[in-house]
Order: structure tokens, then sequence, then C-alpha cells
């Protein structure tokens, strides 16, 4: 697999003028539909996550014509509703020397110097309205006794900025954008496709004109004709088959959108999460997740020497290692994601490992429990460790939690400018699926800000611009050949899965691509294994091509089928992500390349030659990409060593 | 471990279901009751039969897909877990497990263990929203709400939207579902404005899909999220005060 040079130049839309005034500014100038007109408009959602709910729910207020799209039985099923620790935002409610800036300026460094100032800015910006539009909707965030909102920590931070909902955040939040979407579909301005799954793009004359679906129940495929297509359809950790997202997590929608022209962002900016149960046996289907908010008050250790069997209890404080705590004083157990991952990877891999596999460390919270009393921390925690119980059998208020770094979050996605357009005009990619705000790593309690900060309020301001350009003009009628032409090639695709007639199931090659990414393209990198994983992934695409089994119909519920479409686009990610590790010869964030490492072990940038967001053109060679690059500067924020210690 | 299960197996709606036996053999028990249906299912395609189609997603228990009756209970024997994290140390080997799909007129059968939920959305569309349209709100501080009511209205904001409620329910009545709805934003000062509006139409949304509680007990039981019942007596009594409130008088407190 090799790539060639784009002779294509990427405009990102930054507005001029000082960082704090860029978005109002930005804001006045770009143009807008008059509110009469809005509903002349007709515009595609797809996903219903806290980004797509948030973005069809206020395009629908504002008086758009909106067709919301979700593959799930309810809205309410989007797998933002499984985010558990909190939402960043720069309220300063505690005092505690917080701002929009200083929101900023964490969010820049976390993300190891490989993000946007003016996206970053406007992000930290509108956290603060966020936090608000909640509120007011009834998302029941944690309150003091004198009935004012409550915070908590999260890693990569100084300050208390974190707003949460006991262990449930995510949920919350998405059951208010979800009941604000609802309130929308009963008022007939959004209209709701439920288990309806985008299968591709249409774009006609450059522009997306709209998608094409299968209807998961009648296998029906179906065009949807609008004047702008906004994909909310999260991130792509599931190429890893083991990881914390949701069973059905997918990329198609982005990588069809890719095959059709928009560019795809930053591919092996990955994220690690530090704190999962570990694997217990070869069955297992996904990763669970234990929020980042238990390293508030627990403490992360091993035993000092390999292969010690004591259980937990027996290993007296001078044989422990808290690794965390002595090796970066000032943030302790509360450094960014990428870094306590790593470390707890050094030390599995030296044999400190704990638990019956050896694959895990210890998260204790025997001296919390000491100092605050267990009705405190089962206050703050009781729901994580009664699920930490349901899934392992032991209790962590007794015995200390065991867990390990897993495949969580994307911060690559689809290219998108400053309006959070892709580089195809008329199709916009919001949360997780772009990949504006994170850089090579995203802080904790950063993903429900983004989500909701896109939805609910920058695209529904950004996409005006765009629209304003076609007032009067209908949509694209799906008769058209551009549809008929993409329908034809889903029905092939379909029948394709269906008449190989092969001996090995989904999830089968599924898994054995997993192994081969983590392996290659996981926690730590190097040349030779993303080599050894792009000689390996393609032959075993070959295979599946060859020899999948996909039973039943095309025209009934067929879970295998769904799969199938899902694991096919991941073979052509999976490709896309090993060589955009191999060619950045740097370690940034999530992206540790072993090549590049300070003497102490730790992410070495190459600003000289890496400060830039790597966008790749599909060229219809999934073999043969082409690479743009859109050189990132720093006018306000000088990039330096991230220092945690 | 080894053990019998007793699967319903319907292809679609409209055609007729039926019971089918596999043994399933060598189960780990610390697999989860889902991960014991995917060992299953990826045998099935290896022999060429259909794999059981079942709703699942987040394997959390939290996304609310999941959900099927083991044993004739709603996700089975372990109380406050849903289907997902039940894991299979709370069977014995050898069991015969019973597995069927919600029991509920208002949830029909798509296929297999999957059924038809969409009725739970008609009753949020009906109200279960505070109406603030985007960019209307006003700091979040200004509203102070004591803590043990943002405590009580969280407990019933946990609500997963499951079903499990509906079918344990002998008359197919949602009133946990909704009465969870209601009293998280009814217990809000932000809901107050809407509080007897929502409180009607939800209610009467609620009655033309769903059968009548009459105080079972069994959703409160089978919820994954603990769910009180309480919440249906709260329901029950603003209900009432709804049909004699005088609107117009809102914004006295009394």
């Amino acid at each position: 697999m090799t790539y060639t040079i784009s002779s294509r130049q990427l405009d990102s839309k930054i507005p001029g003028g000082p960082l704090e005034d860029k978005w109002e500014n930005h804001k006045f100038s770009i143009r807008l539909v008059n509110p009469n007109n809005k509903r002349k408009f007709k515009i595609i959602v797809v996903g219903t996550g806290l980004a797509g709910a948030s973005a069809a729910a206020t395009l629908g207020e504002l008086g758009y014509n909106v067709e919301v799209f979700t593959f799930h039985d309810s809205p309410r099923r989007a797998h933002s509703i499984a985010a558990q620790g909190g939402i960043n935002a720069a309220k300063n409610y505690h005092n505690d020397g917080d701002s929009v800036f200083r929101l900023f300026y964490d969010t820049i460094k976390g993300g190891d110097y490989r993000s946007r100032e003016a996206n970053v800015y406007r992000l930290a910006d509108v956290s603060l309205n966020i936090i608000d539009q909640c509120t007011a909707q009834g998302v029941p965030f944690a309150r003091e006794y004198g009935g004012y909102l409550d915070n908590r920590s999260f890693g990569g931070a100084q300050v208390s900025r974190t707003f949460y909902a006991r262990g449930q955040t995510g949920q919350q939040l998405l059951l208010g954008a979800y009941q604000a979407l609802l309130r929308q579909v009963a008022a007939g301005t959004v209209k709701l496709h439920r288990r309806t799954e985008m299968l591709d793009l249409v774009v006609k004359d450059g522009r997306a004109v709209g998608i094409v679906t299968r209807d998961l129940i009648s296998g029906e495929i179906r065009s949807h004709s609008a004047h702008a297509v906004v994909l909310a359809t999260g991130g792509y950790a599931n190429v890893f088959f083991l990881s914390t997202n949701a069973m059905a997590s997918n990329v198609t929608a982005a990588w069809r959108a890719h095959r059709r022209g928009a560019a795809f962002a930053n591919p092996c900016f990955t994220q690690i999460h530090p704190t999962c149960i570990p694997q217990s046996d070869e069955f297992q289907s996904k990763l669970t997740l234990m929020s980042e908010s238990l390293r508030n008050d627990g403490r992360i250790w091993v035993p000092k020497r390999a292969d010690d069997n004591r259980p937990p209890d027996q290993i007296p404080e001078e044989d422990r290692d808290y690794y965390l705590e002595r090796m970066y004083p000032a943030f302790g157990n509360l450094v960014p994601r990428d870094v306590a991952s790593r470390a707890a990877k050094r030390m599995v891999d030296a044999g400190k490992g704990v638990g019956p596999l050896k694959n895990g460390v210890y998260l204790d919270f025997s001296h919390a429990i000491e100092r605050l009393g267990i009705d405190v921390i089962a206050d703050r925690y009781g729901n994580l460790f009664e699920m930490y119980e349901r899934i392992t059998d032991e209790n962590p208020y007794k015995v200390p939690m065991r867990i390990y770094p897993a495949p969580h979050y994307t911060m690559g996605g689809l290219w998108v400018d400053y309006n959070l357009m892709t580089t195809i005009p008329g199709l916009y990619a919001l949360g997780e699926a772009n990949f504006s705000d994170h850089g090579a790593n995203r802080l904790g309690a950063s993903a429900l800000m983004q989500g909701l900060a896109d939805g609910y309020f920058i695209l529904p301001y950004t996409i005006g611009d765009y629209l304003a350009d076609f007032l009067g003009d209908p949509v694209v009628p799906t008769d058209d050949p551009a549809f008929r032409e993409v329908e034809d090639e889903v029905r092939g695709r379909i029948s394709g899965y269906l008449n190989t007639g092969g001996t090995r199931s989904v999830d089968w090659f599924h898994r054995e691509l997993g192994k081969i990414l983590w392996d290659h393209c996981g926690m730590s990198r190097n040349e030779e294994g993303l080599k050894k994983a792009l000689a390996e992934i393609p032959a075993l695409y070959e295979e599946f091509k060859r020899d999948v089994r996909v039973l039943g119909t095309n025209e009934s519920l067929n879970q295998s089928l769904e799969k199938a479409g899902r694991v096919d686009d991941f073979f052509e990610l999976a490709q896309l992500m090993c060589l955009d590790a191999l060619h950045r010869e740097e370690s940034a964030g999530g992206h540790f390349r072993e090549e590049y490492q300070t003497e102490e072990g730790e992410a070495l940038r190459r600003d000289d030659l890496f400060a830039y967001v790597a966008a790749w053109e599909w060229t219809g060679n999934p073999q043969a990409p082409a690479l743009i690059k859109e050189p990132l500067e720093f006018e306000y924020v000088t990039p330096s060593t991230r220092s945690y210690k | 471990m080894n053990i019998t299960l007793q699967v319903w197996r319907q292809e679609s709606a409209d055609r007729p279901g039926r019971f089918v036996t596999y043994q399933v053999t060598d189960i780990e028990p610390d697999m989860s009751f889902l991960e014991m249906l995917d060992v299953l299912n990826e045998r099935l395609i290896a022999q060429g039969e259909e794999p059981i189609a079942f709703d699942h997603d987040c394997r959390e228990g939290i996304c609310g897909s999941c959900g099927v009756m083991i044993d004739g209970l709603p996700h089975g024997p372990q109380l406050g877990t849903a289907t997902c994290q039940l894991h299979m140390r709370k069977f014995r080997d050898g069991d015969t497990i019973v597995v069927e799909p919600w029991r509920a007129a208002a949830f029909p059968v798509i296929k297999d263990l999957v059924v038809d939920r969409s009725a739970f959305d008609k009753i949020i569309e009906a109200g279960g929203y505070i109406s603030v349209d985007t960019g209307s709100a006003p700091d979040a501080n200004l509203i102070p709400v004591p803590k043990e009511v943002a405590d009580t209205a969280f407990d019933a904001a946990a609500c997963i939207g499951c079903g499990a409620c509906v079918a344990a329910c002998p008359n197919g009545a949602a009133n946990l579902f909704t009465a969870a709805k209601v009293a998280h934003l009814n217990l809000l000062p932000q809901g107050q404005a809407e509080r007897w509006r929502r409180t009607e139409a939800m209610v009467e949304t609620m009655e033309q899909y769903f059968g009548s509680c009459t105080n079972h007990g069994e959703c409160e039981k089978a919820c994954p999220k603990g769910i009180s019942i309480d919440f249906i007596a709260m329901m029950n009594r603003d209900y009432a005060k709804a049909k004699v409130k005088n609107r117009r008088l809102l914004s006295q407190s009394n």
C-alpha cells in the first residue's frame, strides 16, 4: 500500500480576527436563511446520538424540514447513552481559576497540539451554553445541598469543571436531546425513520444531494433526497472488534461518504481508554468501560515485583508501586488517557499485571473509603461499582478493581472545515464522526461537550451559509439517475454478501481483523508491525470476500447481513488507519510510535515535520489513497512537550 | 457448563412462531447471557441455520435495546440487571432455560426475540420534554434545585426504556415507564410550566397503546434500574390534579 500527495488544497475557512472574536465575527459574516424560507429546505440528519439528535431538534425548531435516520428501534439507543463520567464546561462555578481560555488551552494541550486553535476555542466558548441548555431541558445534573450544580475533576485538567449526572451523564444528556427531538417530531418539523440504515451517499454535480438507506425490517432499499446531508454517525473504534463501543457502532456512513469524495482525516488517532474491565475469555463480545471519574478517588497500582501472586490485601504498602503517582506527581492518577494507558501497558508488559490472566492493574478505593467513608464513595460511584460486580463477580468496596486499557474513541474522522462541512459541498459531519476538535487525544468529558456543541450551537448556524445559495431550488428527485446508480450499487453489495456462500461467519472475520489491528495499530505502533498489518489485512479481506457466510434473505430482519456491510467497510478503513500510522513518523497523543519516544518513554512529537492534519482522499484504488496536508498553526498556544509531572 | 435452551423462533410478524430446542455445550460461567447466545449463533451459522435475532447494543445495561423473557421473567432471574449484564454463573450446569420475546400486545414481534417498542416514543412525543428551544436557556445556576429533588428526579430519569415493566405486567401496562418520565420532569422546577398539560397528554397517549395499571407491582421488580412504583402514585396524583387545575393560576404555588 502506497500513497500519493494530492495536488488539492484544503480551505479550513478559519475566520480572521482575534481568537476570542472569530466565532462571533463569523456568525455575523455568514449568510442567513430567513425564518419563512427555512421550511423550503430539506435537511437529512443521519444518527441520533448527542450530535445528531441535538442538530435535528435544533434545525426543526428553526423551521427547517428535517428527516432523521436511526438504525436503532428508537433514537434513544444511540451509543452516546453509555457515556458515564461527565461533560466539561468552563463555567468556573467553583472559583478555581477556570476560564474559556483555560479549557481551550487544556484541550489543545491534551490533544498534543494536533488540533485547530479556532475550532477548539469555539468549543470551549459554547461549552457554557450547553450546560445552560441541558439544565433548562431538565437534565438532572448532580447538585450540592444549596441546590447549585456540582463539579468533579477529570484527567488532563487541574480545575474541577466536569458536570455530571451520577455515572450516567451521557444517558441523561442524550435523553434531553432525544426529548427535544421527539418534541419536534410531534410538531411535524422532523420526520423520524427508525430501523433504517444509511448505506450510501448520493453526490450529484459535486454536491451531496441525498442518501440511500435500507429498511432493516423489510429490506427495502430507498433513496432520500435533500438540500444538505448531515452525518452524525459516531466513531469507528469497533474496527478493533473488542472495544467499549456498542455492538452496532460502525464506520459505514462515514466510509461511504469518503468513497464518494469526503476526505478522511487522521484515522490513526484512536483513543485507548485506560480504565476498562480486562478481557476475561476468548468469547468476549465487547469490553466495558469504567468511568475515568473513578481516577478522582481510586489509586492505581501494581505489585513492585513481577509475578507477585499474592492477593491484593496481602501485598503490603511497601511492595506496591503506585506508578502514576510516582511518575507524574503533579497530575498523579489524573494524567490524560493516553499517558495512563501506556503506563498500564508498560506495567503489564513487564510482568506486573494482576488478575487470572495477568492482564490488568489495580484501581484501589480502600484509601478513599477510609478517608471519606463508604457512603460518600457509594454516592459518587455506586452504580459503577455495581456494574463492575455484575460483570466480574468481585466487590470493589472490598477488593481493588482490575482495569486495563481498551479502544474507546476515535479522534480521527471525516475532515471538516470551520463550518463542519466535509470536502463534499452540502455534506456535514458532526460529533465523533468528524475529526475536528480533539487532535491526537481527547480529554475525558470532552466528547459529550463536542457532540452537543456541534449539534446545538454550531451546525444550525453554519448550514444556512451553504443553503442560502439554493433558495427556491427543488431537491434532486429520487428517480434521478444519480440515485438509481447508487441504489443499484447498494443492491449489488447486498446480494454479493448473500451469494458468497462461504464457510465463516462475519463475526469470525471481524474478530481476526480486530486482533491484527490491536497487535499492530493499537496502543503502540512501529514500522515493522504496521507493514505486517498492511500485508495481513488485505489477505484476510480477500478471504472475507471469498468465504463469508451470510444466511437468510435481504427481505427480512437479517443481523448478519447488516454486520457484513459494516465489517466490509472496516476492512478498508483498517488499511487506511495503518497507512496513516505508518506515514506519521512521530508520536502524538493516542498515536504512539515506538521509534519516536523520549528517554523516559514518553511520546516524542516532531512538530517540524508533522504539525498537520493528514486528510486522505479516495482515489478509487483502496491501495493508493492521496494525502492532503492541512498545516496547523499555533498563534495563541506554543506547542511544548506535554508534561504532567 | 452445558445447558438446554428453548428459544422462540418466529420468521416475521405475520408468521406463526414456535419453540425450538438447542443444546448449548461448553459454556463459560463468566460469559454474559448474550455472549452465550452469540456462541450459539456462531454454531448455528456453521450448521447453515439462520441465527437467532435479538436486539442488543451497548451491552452495558444502559441503552435499553436488549431484553428477553428468561424462564418467564423479564431480563431473567437477577434483580436490577438487564439481560446483557446477566451472566451464566447465575445458572446451573444442566439447566433448561426458556427464552421468549417481551410478552405484550403493544410490542408486536418483528422476528424471533425482537419486538417493536415504538409505542414508547409516542408517549414521549405527547409531552415527555420541557419545551425550551436551543438558545433560550438562562444561566444554569439561576435555577437552584434542592439536592433531594435533583436526586429523586434522577432516580426516575434513570429509566432505560427497555420495556421490561410492560412485559412483566399482567395487563401489559406502561405506567412505570410513563410515570418515570412524568416524575422526572414534574419534580424539577424547570418542568412546572407544562406540568399539568404534560401529565394529561402522556397518560392519555399511554392509554391508547397499553393496558391499565391495577397495582400488581410486577413492573418494579422487573425493572433493571430499580425504578420505584412510588412514581406511579405521583403520576396518578398529578393526573387527578391536572383535571381540576385552573391553568391561568399556574404561577401561584397553591
